[in-house]
């Protein structure tokens, strides 16, 4: 195994295309994982630690956040959170304070698992990633069209993750985990939601609900058009969101939790975060009025 | 492949290191670290944690390569000349240790803990150690043990 040590963006772009086999690791809360118990020997490990413009973030001047792939959970939660809540509450729920220090979102994006925490707030918020290749220059893919299958997603080999962009915060946002305990737990499923009030508009992220992250867009359609965006929230349009953000699932039975479960927790997950965040968006609009 | 790094205020040589190995693994198999604890091997039980540059990690997965030119402290460094460390004087004194093997990694994130919070609350402390298991399940006296460091470590023991 070779271990490669590129100091800057550029360097580690062309180690990538030099040997598109190469693992990318970070953090190394995923990658360490597998090498420590051999299931992943891979042909040389690309360690981005050293490339320090991955663990920077700037505001864009249209309001939007550009947020480096390796800045860790720890400091999105310390000086993102008023700029990104949905992920910043998501970030508080990944494993423990020691992986917090270590994990970043462009690991989470690499591994491309459906559980990964990140996931649906980014989905929900409507996030586009920043990859870059040596020879193809740099390309935005939305959140939506990254996630390919399990563990699988749209990067190609020459390919490294460079950043991650959110929108500028519009409306509340939530996040909401089902787990055996409140730390170290990786999801039985989890949810996001996002709302956008001046454009009467909902975005939703479900993770460990089918192969890849997704959204339900029937349900953030129904809620959109149903909801009185002026008034309080209706229980049956609360509820028949629920069930629409269950349908929008085609989850498994695993160790963790069986199907039917993973649906049914989902639609109560969907039901409490919208309650959460109709609140939140009330009181908002008391506030200005 | 060779690892340079400081470990304890010491400057450290690693040579043959396999370049898929853990920082753990050359600590304690490697520099003659024992200190840190090798159980789960995939950041789950806290039991290895050192500080990288100042910031509580898992060493099991921090790859050897990327500790180089960096200061690891681990628990064999966290007492002075002057004696045992507040954390380490009150996890002894309130009996917070039974078999021992979760103690290294929750002193030194404890440690980190009272460094950056002086009078943590009970929640503050639950979720500081929220990573670190003891099978013993000795948890009461480990909180009593951390209040307690807050203590010593205020009143500069």
């Amino acid at each position: 195994m070779d271990f490669l040590r590129p100091t800057s963006w550029e360097e580690a772009l062309a180690a990538k295309a030099e040997r598109p086999e190469a693992l990318p690791i970070q953090g190394g809360t995923d990658v360490m994982v597998e090498l420590n118990f051999g299931v992943h020997r891979p042909a040389a490990l690309l360690d981005l630690g050293p490339v320090r413009e991955l663990a920077t973030w700037e505001p864009l001047p249209d309001g939007s956040v550009r947020v480096g792939a390796g800045v860790p959970y720890a400091r999105l939660i310390a000086e993102l959170g008023d700029r990104m809540p949905g992920l910043a509450q998501a970030a508080r729920t990944v494993g423990s304070p020691q992986i917090r220090n270590r994990g970043t979102v462009g690991g989470n994006l690499g591994a491309a698992s459906p559980a990964g925490d990140a996931h649906p707030p980014l989905l929900a918020a409507g996030a586009a990633y920043e990859v870059e290749s040596a020879a193809q220059g740099v390309r935005s893919i939305p959140a939506t069209e990254f996630y390919l299958g399990v563990k699988r997603n749209a990067l190609r080999p020459d390919e490294l993750i460079r950043a991650f962009r959110l929108p500028p915060v519009a409306g509340p946002q939530y996040f909401s985990k089902i787990g055996t305990r409140n730390a170290m737990v990786i999801a039985v499923c989890s949810f996001s939601i996002a709302l956008f009030p001046s454009e009467r508009r909902v975005g939703t992220g479900l993770g460990s609900a089918a192969p890849t992250p997704l959204r339900a867009y029937a349900a953030e359609e129904f809620l959109a058009d149903a909801a009185d965006w002026d008034g309080d929230l209706d229980e049956a349009v609360a509820g028949r969101f629920g069930e629409l953000v269950g349908a929008a699932a085609s989850p498994i039975d695993d160790v963790r939790g069986t199907a039917e479960y993973r649906r049914h927790a989902l639609g109560v997950m969907a039901r409490r975060t919208l309650a959460w965040a109709w609140n939140d968006h009330r009181k908002g609009a008391l506030e200005c009025a | 492949m060779r690892v340079r790094f400081s470990v304890n205020d010491r400057e450290q040589v690693a040579d043959d290191v396999w370049e898929g190995e853990s920082l753990l693994f050359v600590l304690r198999e490697r520099l003659g670290l024992p200190g840190a604890k090798n159980a789960c091997e995939q950041g789950e039980c806290g039991s290895c944690t050192v500080y990288l540059d100042g910031v509580p990690v898992c060493a099991c997965l921090v790859a050897a390569g990327q500790a180089q030119g960096r200061e690891v402290r681990t628990v064999e460094g966290l007492a002075s000349a002057d004696g045992l460390a507040p954390v380490q004087q009150a996890f002894a004194e309130c009996g917070a240790v039974q078999c021992g093997f979760c103690t290294p990694g929750l002193l030194v994130q404890a440690d980190d803990l009272i460094t950056r919070v002086p009078d943590p609350s009970d929640a503050e402390i639950r979720e500081a150690l929220a990573g670190n298991l003891c099978r013993c399940t000795g948890y009461e006296k480990i909180l009593e043990a951390v209040r307690r460091a807050a203590e010593l470590k205020a009143a500069g023991r």
